[in-house]
């Protein structure tokens, strides 16, 4: 069996699978069905300093071969995150964990990821710039290098947990905050985002989302991510992870090529909760397939064209 | 959210067979499936059902289940249930069962009522049958907009209901709301349907019960906070902490 073992950002993960955060809540509802310790890791639900509720509903809706959401953030805020969700992942989930926080101030992240660093089981904090449901923060953050840097600078400071800054496709130009975000110490780049979506009903006349628009996620999505991801990954030089529709295990391999260390299963897993499963299982005979020995070796190997 | 309880017992992912799949009212079918129904408990539960074509499942009520099958009652609302009422029998369909909280019978006291609307009818039955098996007087009203709707009404009588079934526009039976035939001397109710008729019967009773909500759904079963509400107790996900929520802790407003 080939090698399936990466590093990322000094810790291993014994496969590149990881479940993104706000698709796989804290673990224990997919632990229902299968030992959630086969993944390389998985990225918790969005945390924020205070509770929040969210955006009203509905918040979901279909689309062809994808769906949007318009969740906005609802986590219970860092404290009972720390206090309720972490002792419960703890019980299904034994591998550092990441730890996805996203905020409204800068002082917000600080504040957050302040908190989290001291969390033994937090292996890595992603740091969200990039939510497309929320005013006046998350994607504000991750369309602008200067401010993503802020961000990125301030929770630098504040942790020696490796930082990976997760950003937003809803920009011009995504390598000039992937590389701001590096010349601010960033450890790790995370990309993409949803895109943000719009759908209407036609019987109503109304958006589908009460928020009108949404982050829109699912294979649909995934030749742009591959591409942004491709991009970003040939102008850092820090780790970056991969995601954006990614379903199979195909998917994963596709990803590392274009530069991809490790990959997020999102959206996937709603649809299928074995999904993330699935890929890991299934990952030594693509490999195999293609003739690939080692994963680690592989990533950024697209060839010229 | 809000100190949502362990789960207590595990969904299952697995494919079941069609055996059945007829229209039993306008635009409404019951589709009867075989497989592993180990993880149905409760009445009030719902599956999450898998389309070739689409990318959500489609979360449908539990209707009936014995030890080998699963019934359900739907609508056809859209393309994905469009997609549903023309599959065959012996077709597969890879489908989530074991999903929400169902009703809770042990607060059902001797007589309850059961009230139903529309595509909201389908979980009263089971919830009947299993009331009944305890020997409560179980009293049911179907309210549906015309008579070429209405079904359910001889199912319900079968197993030894009393069942009112009322018309919006009198077509059949009483004419008017599900409010209009409440009757007296109930000791609970539960009920599921429209939005709108769940509030009207939240003002309309005078004692206790419980409402299963409908909202639009990403997972089904509690990861990706799509279907959350506010209630006097906290955040609730429709999906996982509810749909079946007790008539103390709704809130009306989003």
């Amino acid at each position: 069996m080939g090698e399936m073992k990466v590093n990322l950002c000094g810790i291993t993960l014994d496969n590149p699978v990881i479940p993104a955060s706000g698709t796989f809540g804290y673990g224990y509802e997919f632990a229902e069905l299968y030992d959630i310790n086969i993944l390389g890791t998985f990225s918790f639900k969005g945390t924020t300093k205070d509770a929040r509720f969210g955006n009203p509903t509905p918040r979901i809706a279909e689309c062809t071969a994808g769906m949007i959401n318009a969740v906005g953030l609802q986590n219970p805020g860092v404290d009972k995150v720390i206090g309720e969700e972490l002792p419960k992942l703890k019980k299904c989930f034994h591998k550092p964990v990441m730890a996805n926080v996203s905020g409204f101030a800068v002082e917000d992240y600080a504040y957050t990821c302040g908190k989290l660093d001291k969390e033994e089981q937090v292996g890595w904090l992603e740091v969200n710039v990039s939510c497309p449901n929320v005013h006046g923060g998350g994607m504000s953050f991750g369309t602008n290098p200067d401010a993503a840097a802020e961000v990125t600078r301030a929770v630098k400071a504040v942790t020696t947990k490796p930082v990976i800054v997760k950003l937003s496709p809803n920009v011009t130009d995504i390598v000039s905050i992937a590389k701001a975000c590096e010349d601010a110490g960033a450890d790790g780049i995370s990309l993409i985002n949803t895109m943000l979506g719009m759908r209407i009903e036609l019987k109503t006349r109304k958006p589908i989302i009460a928020n009108t628009m949404g982050g829109f996620s699912g294979p649909a999505i995934f030749p742009v991510a591959l591409r942004m991801v491709y991009q970003v990954a040939h102008a850092v030089k820090i780790p970056v992870v991969g995601m954006g529709g990614v379903s199979t295990a195909e998917d994963v391999i596709e990803m590392m090529l274009a530069g991809a260390t490790a990959v997020e299963v999102g959206a996937a897993n709603l649809v299928n909760p074995y999904a993330s499963k699935e890929i890991v299982e299934n990952l030594p005979a693509v490999m195999e397939q293609y003739g690939i020995k080692n994963l680690s070796e592989i990533i950024g190997g697209v060839k010229n064209g | 959210m809000g100190g949502t309880p362990a789960p207590d017992r595990n969904m299952k992912d697995t494919v079941f067979k069609i055996i059945e799949n007829n229209r039993i009212a306008k635009n409404v079918y019951r589709m009867c499936l075989e497989g592993d129904v180990s993880a149905i408990r409760n009445p009030g539960e719902f599956i999450n059902i898998r389309l070739e074509g689409f990318y959500l499942r489609r979360p449908i009520s539990v209707y009936d289940v014995s030890d080998t099958t699963v019934t359900i009652i739907y609508k056809v609302v859209g393309k994905g249930t469009e997609a549903m009422s023309r599959m065959t029998v012996g077709e597969e369909l890879q489908i989530l069962t074991g999903l929400g909280n169902g009703y809770d019978l042990s607060l059902s006291g001797d007589k309850p009522l059961l009230i139903g609307g529309g595509v909201g009818v389908p979980p009263m039955y089971l919830l009947a049958k299993r009331l009944l098996a305890q020997g409560k007087v179980v009293r049911v009203i179907l309210g549906f907009n015309t008579e070429d709707e209405v079904f359910g009404e001889e199912e319900f009588k079968a197993i030894g209901c009393s069942v009112t079934v009322t018309t919006v526009d009198g077509s059949r039976g009483v004419k008017g709301f599900v409010t209009d035939a409440l009757p007296e001397n109930y000791t609970y109710f539960y009920t599921c349907g429209p939005e709108p008729m769940l509030k009207a019967v939240y003002n309309a009773t005078d004692t206790s019960g419980q409402f299963s909500f409908e909202e639009r759904m990403g997972c089904g079963f509690g990861a990706c906070m799509g279907c959350s509400c506010k209630t006097i107790t906290g955040y609730k996900r429709i999906c996982k902490d509810g749909p079946v929520l007790k008539k103390e802790e709704i809130l009306w407003e989003k």
